[in-house]
C-alpha cells in the first residue's frame, strides 16, 4: 500500500477508491500536546485545500486542510474519546478520516516519503 | 520594532536544553523544552519548574519619599509598605485603564519593580516624566529566574537557607552560592515560588545549580500561560488593557483603603466610581462545558443569542484537565452558574461561568 504525504503534514494511504487521512509524526510534534479534535461528520463532502477540521493543542489551534477532493465516509471516534493519541500514534492508530476519493489522480500530484523527509528537512 | 530579537544570559542554556525558542515581546524565548508545555505545567504543580523571566524589565527608583511620589502613577498604598514587603499594582492612565501591571518591592534604600517585557519601552519614560527627584534605572545586567511549585522551597533553600524564611510576597537579597541575588517569594503560577533576580555573569551558572536538584525541571512560556490562566491570573494585553479598568478586571482587591478613599491616581475619578456603584462587564472564569478550548477573542453569547462579551484568554488547563477561559461579561450575566455559549468556529458551544480561581493557589503565607 502506497503512502502520499501532503505539504500540510498529512499522510494518506488508498486502496481502491477509499483513503486513510491522518497527520504526520512530523506534525504532530511541532503542534505539541493535542487536547481536542474538532473533526467533520459522515457524509461532509470537500475540496482540495478545504478546511476539514481542527486540531486544538495546548499551544494553539491547527486547521487541517483537505489534500485532495472526497467525502468523509468515517470520522475516527477514538480521536473523540483520546486526542492525545494524535502524538502517540499518529501515522496508524489515531488516523483522522476515512475518505471516498473523487479523483484518485490527484494523488499523483502529492509526495511520496522520500520526497516529504526531504520537503521537511 | 523590526530589531532582531534580544536573547537573555540564560539563551545558550535554553538551547542546550532542547528549548523550543520563539519570539515573544521582542525576546527570544523557550515556548517548552522537551517534556513538552502539558509536562512542565503537571511538574510545576506537583514539583517545582524554573521559567527563565529575564525578559521583564528590572527597574530601580532611588530617592526620598519615591514610594510616595510612585503613587501618583499607581493605586496601591506604597508609603507605608514595610522593607522587604513586594505589593502587586498596575499603572493606570487618566480615563482609568491599565497601562500595565508590575510587582513593587521596597528594598530599603531603593524601590525595585518588575514591569512587563512588551511595556518596558512605555513605562521607563512615563516614569521618568512624572517622579520628579526620583532616579529610575533600568536593569540591563541582571537575569531574573522563576522557580515555581510545591518543591521550590527546598530548592532554593538547599542553596540560600534565608529563603526559607521568606512568606509570600517578601522579599531580600542573600547569597546563593557565593552570589549576592534578590529573591522575592512570589510568581505567576498560582504555586508557591520565588523569583530570583542575579547578575548576569553568574546567572547561567546559579539556574544549573537549581535544575541540579532532583524536583526542578526547566519550563517555558507555553506552561507559563497555562499556569497562570488556571491560578486566574492577568495576563497585560489580554485580560487587562488601556480599555478595561481594575474593578472590570476584579482587581479592587489591589487598591488599599487609603487610596481608595483619598484618590490621587490616574483615573481615580472613573475608578473611585466604580468601586461604589460597580461596573458593566467583568471579568469573569469561564468552564467551557465541551472538550474544544475557547481562546482571545471567541464571542461570548447569552442563551437568547445576544453578543454580552469576548474571551480574552482561554485554552486547555492541564491540572483541570478540561478547557479553561477568562473574559469579560455584562455584569448581570457574571455570577458563578450562568450559562452562557462561546461562539467557537461559528458555533454556539454551552459553557459556565465560575468563581475565578479554576485552581487554589498555594501561597505561602
Amino acid at each position: 500500500m502506497t503512502t502520499y504525504y501532503s505539504e500540510e503534514h498529512e499522510w494518506i494511504t488508498v486502496e481502491g477508491d477509499i483513503a486513510t487521512i491522518g497527520i504526520t509524526a512530523h506534525a504532530a510534534e511541532q503542534l505539541g500536546d493535542i487536547v481536542f479534535v474538532d473533526q467533520k461528520e459522515e457524509g461532509d463532502e470537500f475540496e482540495s485545500g478545504d478546511e476539514i477540521g481542527v486540531i486544538e493543542s495546548v499551544k494553539a489551534a491547527s486547521e487541517i486542510f483537505a489534500p485532495v477532493d472526497g467525502e468523509i465516509i468515517e470520522a475516527n471516534e477514538l480521536l473523540q474519546s483520546n486526542p492525545a493519541a494524535l502524538n502517540e500514534n499518529p501515522e496508524a492508530d489515531a488516523w483522522i478520516y476515512k475518505v471516498k476519493l473523487s479523483d484518485p489522480s490527484q494523488l499523483e500530484g502529492l509526495m511520496d516519503l522520500a520526497g516529504y523527509k526531504t520537503f521537511i528537512s | 520594532m523590526s530589531d532582531k530579537p534580544k536573547r537573555t544570559a540564560l539563551y545558550d542554556l535554553h538551547c542546550a536544553l532542547g528549548g523550543k525558542m520563539v519570539d515573544f515581546a521582542g525576546w527570544e524565548m523557550p515556548v517548552q523544552y522537551t517534556m513538552g508545555i502539558m509536562g512542565e505545567h503537571q511538574h510545576c504543580r506537583s514539583k517545582a519548574a524554573l521559567f527563565d523571566v529575564s525578559h521583564m524589565g528590572q527597574v530601580l527608583l532611588h530617592g526620598a519619599n519615591a514610594a510616595e511620589k510612585l503613587e501618583a502613577l499607581v493605586p496601591a498604598a506604597l508609603s507605608k509598605l514595610p522593607e522587604g514587603k513586594a505589593r502587586y499594582t498596575f499603572f493606570t492612565d487618566d480615563s482609568g485603564g491599565i497601562m500595565d501591571d508590575l510587582i513593587v518591592a521596597n528594598a530599603g534604600d531603593h524601590l525595585f519593580l518588575v514591569v512587563n517585557a512588551s511595556m518596558r519601552a512605555q513605562d521607563i519614560p512615563h516614569m521618568k516624566a512624572h517622579l520628579k527627584g526620583v532616579e529610575v534605572t533600568e536593569i540591563f545586567d541582571r537575569a531574573l529566574i522563576a522557580v515555581q511549585g510545591p518543591s521550590a522551597q527546598d530548592v532554593v533553600a538547599s542553596h540560600c537557607p534565608q529563603a526559607a524564611q521568606l512568606s509570600f510576597m517578601q522579599t531580600c537579597e542573600a547569597l546563593i552560592d557565593g552570589t549576592l541575588c534578590r529573591i522575592s517569594r512570589l510568581g505567576y503560577t498560582g504555586e508557591d515560588g520565588y523569583e530570583i533576580s542575579i547578575p548576569e555573569a553568574e546567572a547561567e551558572r546559579i539556574t544549573r545549580l537549581m535544575l541540579d536538584h532532583p524536583d526542578c525541571a526547566p519550563a517555558g512560556l507555553g506552561a507559563r500561560d497555562s499556569l497562570r490562566l488556571e491560578a486566574g491570573l492577568c495576563l497585560y494585553g489580554n485580560d487587562i488593557t488601556p480599555d478595561t479598568s481594575p474593578i472590570e478586571a476584579g482587581l479592587s482587591w489591589a487598591i488599599q483603603k487609603r487610596r481608595r478613599e483619598e484618590g490621587g491616581f490616574p483615573g481615580a475619578a472613573r475608578i473611585m466610581a466604580e468601586l461604589e456603584h460597580g461596573t458593566a462587564r467583568k471579568l469573569v472564569g469561564i468552564l467551557p462545558q465541551g472538550r474544544a478550548p475557547a481562546r482571545a477573542g471567541v464571542e461570548i453569547h447569552d442563551q437568547d443569542g445576544n453578543a454580552i462579551g469576548q474571551i480574552t484568554s482561554g485554552g486547555f488547563g492541564p491540572t483541570v484537565q478540561a478547557p479553561v477561559a477568562i473574559g469579560y461579561v455584562h455584569a448581570d450575566h457574571s455570577a458563578p452558574g450562568q450559562e452562557l455559549h462561546l461562539i467557537i468556529r461559528g458555533k454556539p458551544q454551552p459553557a459556565t461561568v465560575c468563581a475565578l480561581p479554576f485552581v487554589s493557589q498555594n501561597y505561602k503565607r
